[in-house]
């Protein structure tokens, strides 16, 4: 795989295969010495569009635990403020020949074009409300330590499914792996046509305990000026999962950051049932296998519009990697 | 009022022209049949049975016919009546680096076109009348084919104050038109309407509840739920083609609505005409051949206001052009530099170039399945004329010489040869086209002649 664009690209061989990786990593994770060389003398470049800590640290952490180096570039108080385009700025940085780069934007479709106009490996960090494909990797890595596989699972996702890039990787990858999915959540934020990706659309949670996976969304505040709901205490009222709504042998999930007593009541998070934590946990070792996967796994010939100055470092890499790499 | 000639440009040398053996086409006149036509001094001097017009015997001429270029038609090229674009952006003033005066009529030209109205959502907006004269002035200079303009209807497009409406129509408003934005206010756009009363000309509508489309960069709907991108619903479009179409109604108006892209739209359109209110409507080539699931690679050329909707849509506009509940065609021409375009989806600016695709595009995919007749194709390709009140361009002795000059046969590929637009955000890029222009003649002169490169076959059929 040349890119991670997003989860509409993988079938469920890719996603089984980044997830055995992740495997096999996290018990790199359980050593003394946490660092594995597969990477090493390899540039990752963490190009930030939004803010992100918790990702971009996921994200720098992985590439630091397989060698490679890493420059992380955000755009505020960047040459971006001065007005330099998303083409010009992913130019200047590939004049640094970055062998991949992680790419976060408010733009839908951004990782795409950037995989065009450079010869890095582009992973998707998340574009706009599009997809959050190592997120989505990363929940099925998790569901399948606590479930075994998912099967035959139903899963809800409750809340902003409008605005989430979270929902619409979910949606897709869960479906992927053999789940059903129900979205749910109030009808201004329940995006006209959804049901298209396959899932069922609830607008309560009235059959919430048919769920074997609750995945409540986070409920960001700016939504309530913009009058998608009428207040966050009728959104809490009708779509909080809470521990009257969650079954005990139900499974919980959030990508974080978690808004207590808005999306989740706070005896939930902290209950047993939450993996929140194993999902940051999963955060680094689905990372590393997805840089793993697109820097040194098999790759697939470039489409046809790429620009012809792609090739090259392709070759060298492939040639690295038959010699092992300069001073391996 | 004595208003000074509505179209301004396209005055070039007086075409000398005989065109052999072609088929003559012009739906109105119920015309379809093989023809020698002569054109003097830029006017139709006779039209003949094929074959009938000898090159030497044409008063005036050499021996040879020398001074008249002689155009061997093979009874198989195509002769219509040149085509008229209500709805064009050609950028002059302010967005020289889109499309000037020059390069806009230009590549009206090389689509048939004979004719364009510009529209008035440039930098300055023209929402004056010192404004409009300047641009006219401009027009009659650099222009390859006549251009009408139609002023705002409220200053700045900002859809509060009317601008100086009569005052545009003595300088030779063709009418007026906010497009880009709609008139969100209706009161502001009753007073419009009221107002034409005193000065004439049709106000042309851009139908958008910007409350309902607020954010939206695509249609609203599967695609857009798949994609993560805001969408705009339908209903933006066809609740304010109902409310235009009940204030026209009310204050018996004379409104023309822009660019429909949905089915309830058409359907408010012709309740508003089976009411014998005085309302019209166009539609876009690429609303007749594209839907949202063009958006899915997010190709920005593929980013346009109105949005690109479902299939369902689609097949309603064109049924509704069929029928005539639709009046006329209109590319809505709307060049950008490459670098506006060449940026992620929801950052580029709405709009694709189409002038120099309408004909050939329609025709590859309406005209060759048989979904359309050619005739029908070209009598849509005109109307618009009539809608401003402008004379139709028709194949008869007497008239100015306003010609097509088209062969069905001819296949290129959009854009493969470059555009004479100077942008090249064109929905149809790169797609195989069957139809080609060969020649236009517009008020009298050639406007357009292939280029070499354009299309080998087509350059041995059209030679001088």
């Amino acid at each position: 795989m040349n890119h991670l664009l997003s989860i509409e690209q993988l079938d469920r061989a890719d996603i089984e295969r980044i997830v055995a990786q992740a495997e096999r990593f996290a018990e790199v994770s359980d050593r003394e010495i946490k660092k594995v060389p597969a990477l090493r003398g390899r540039m990752v470049l963490n190009l930030f569009y939004e803010a992100s800590t918790r990702t971009r640290s996921s994200f720098e952490l992985a590439a630091k635990r397989l060698s490679a180096d890493v420059v992380n570039f955000a755009a505020s108080g960047s040459s971006v403020e001065k007005g330099e385009s998303l083409k010009d700025t992913v130019l200047t940085l590939a004049a640094h020949k970055p062998d991949a780069i992680v790419l976060r934007t408010p733009w839908v479709g951004a990782s795409e074009l950037v995989a065009c106009w450079c010869s890095a490996a582009v992973v998707n960090a998340g574009d706009g409300k599009h997809e959050h494909p190592t997120q989505a990797l990363l929940d099925v890595y998790t569901l399948r330590r606590r479930l075994g596989a998912l099967d035959g699972a139903c899963i809800w996702i409750v809340g902003d499914v409008a605005h989430s890039r979270v929902a619409r990787s979910d949606v897709l990858a869960f479906q992927r792996m053999g789940a059903s999915v129900t979205v749910a959540g109030p009808p201004t934020l329940i995006p006209r046509g959804i049901e298209q990706l396959g899932c069922e659309v609830r607008y309560t949670l009235e059959e919430l305990h048919r769920a074997d996976v609750v995945y409540a969304l986070r409920m960001q505040r700016e939504r309530m000026s913009e009058t998608w709901v009428p207040s966050l205490r009728e959104y809490a009222a009708w779509y909080q999962v809470n521990a009257r709504r969650l079954q005990p042998q139900q499974v919980l999930m959030h990508p974080g950051p978690v808004n207590r007593g808005v999306e989740l009541s706070g005896e939930v998070v902290d209950s047993p049932q939450a993996v929140i934590t194993q999902q940051v946990e999963a955060g680094v070792v689905v990372r590393m296998a997805v840089l793993y996967e697109v820097l040194a796994g098999p790759r697939e010939p470039r489409a046809g519009a790429a620009p012809s100055s792609a090739s090259s470092p392709q070759g060298e890499r492939e040639a690295e990697a038959v010699l092992g790499g300069p001073a391996a | 009022m004595s208003a000074p000639a509505p179209l301004v440009g396209g005055q070039g040398e007086p075409a000398e022209l005989l065109l052999r053996n072609v088929r003559a086409l012009d739906p109105r006149a119920s015309l379809d049949a093989r023809h020698d036509v002569l054109v003097r001094r830029g006017e139709i001097a006779e039209i003949a049975a094929a074959g009938a017009l000898e090159p030497a015997a044409i008063a005036g001429a050499g021996a040879h016919g020398g001074g008249v270029e002689v155009v061997e038609g093979e009874g198989r090229l195509v002769l219509a009546p040149g085509f008229f674009d209500p709805h064009v952006h050609l950028r002059t003033p302010g967005q020289e680096h889109k499309e000037d005066l020059d390069s806009g009529t230009r590549a009206a030209a090389a689509g048939g076109f004979c004719a364009v109205i510009a529209m008035p959502n440039t930098d300055p907006v023209l929402d004056s009348a010192p404004l409009l004269r300047s641009l006219r002035d401009a027009a009659a200079r650099d222009a390859r084919v006549p251009v009408g303009f139609l002023p705002a209807v409220t200053r700045g497009l900002e859809g509060r104050q009317l601008t100086e409406m009569a005052e545009l129509r003595q300088q030779g408003a063709l009418g007026f038109t906010d497009d880009g934005r709609p008139v969100a206010d209706a009161g502001t756009l009753r007073k419009a309407l009221q107002y034409q009363r005193l000065c004439g000309g049709v106000i042309s509508l851009h139908e958008e509840d910007p409350t309902l489309s607020r954010g939206g960069a695509m249609h609203e709907g599967a695609v857009s739920a798949a994609l993560g991108i805001a969408g705009i619903p339908a209903v933006a479009e066809s609740t304010m083609v109902a409310r235009d179409a009940a204030l026209a109604g009310y204050e018996d108006a004379r409104v023309h609505f822009q660019h429909l892209s949905v089915a309830a739209s058409v359907e408010h359109v012709a309740e508003a005409k089976a009411h014998g209110f005085r309302v019209s409507a166009e539609v876009c080539p690429h609303h007749l051949l594209l839907t949202e699931e063009d958006v899915r690679t997010l190709d920005t050329r593929m980013k346009m206001y109105p949005p690109l909707a479902t299939d369902g849509d689609r097949r309603a506009l064109v049924e509704a052009l069929r029928s005539g509940t639709i009046d006329c065609l209109a590319s809505d021409h709307a060049p950008h530099a490459r670098e506006e375009k060449e940026v992620p989806f929801e950052q580029a600016p709405m709009g694709s170039t189409g002038l120099e695709t309408a004909f050939a595009a329609l025709h590859t995919e309406l005209v060759v399945p048989g979904v359309l007749a050619l005739g029908l194709l070209v009598e849509r390709l005109t109307a618009g004329a009539a809608l401003f009140e402008l004379p139709v361009p028709r194949i008869a002795v007497g008239e100015p010489a306003n010609l097509a000059l088209l062969d069905l046969d001819a296949t290129w590929v959009a854009g493969e040869h470059g555009w004479e637009s100077r942008s090249e955000n064109c929905c149809f890029a790169g797609r195989r086209l069957r139809g080609r222009v060969l020649m236009t003649l517009a008020a009298g002169a050639v406007a357009h002649r292939l280029r070499p490169s354009g299309c080998d076959r087509a350059l041995a059929t059209v030679s001088a």
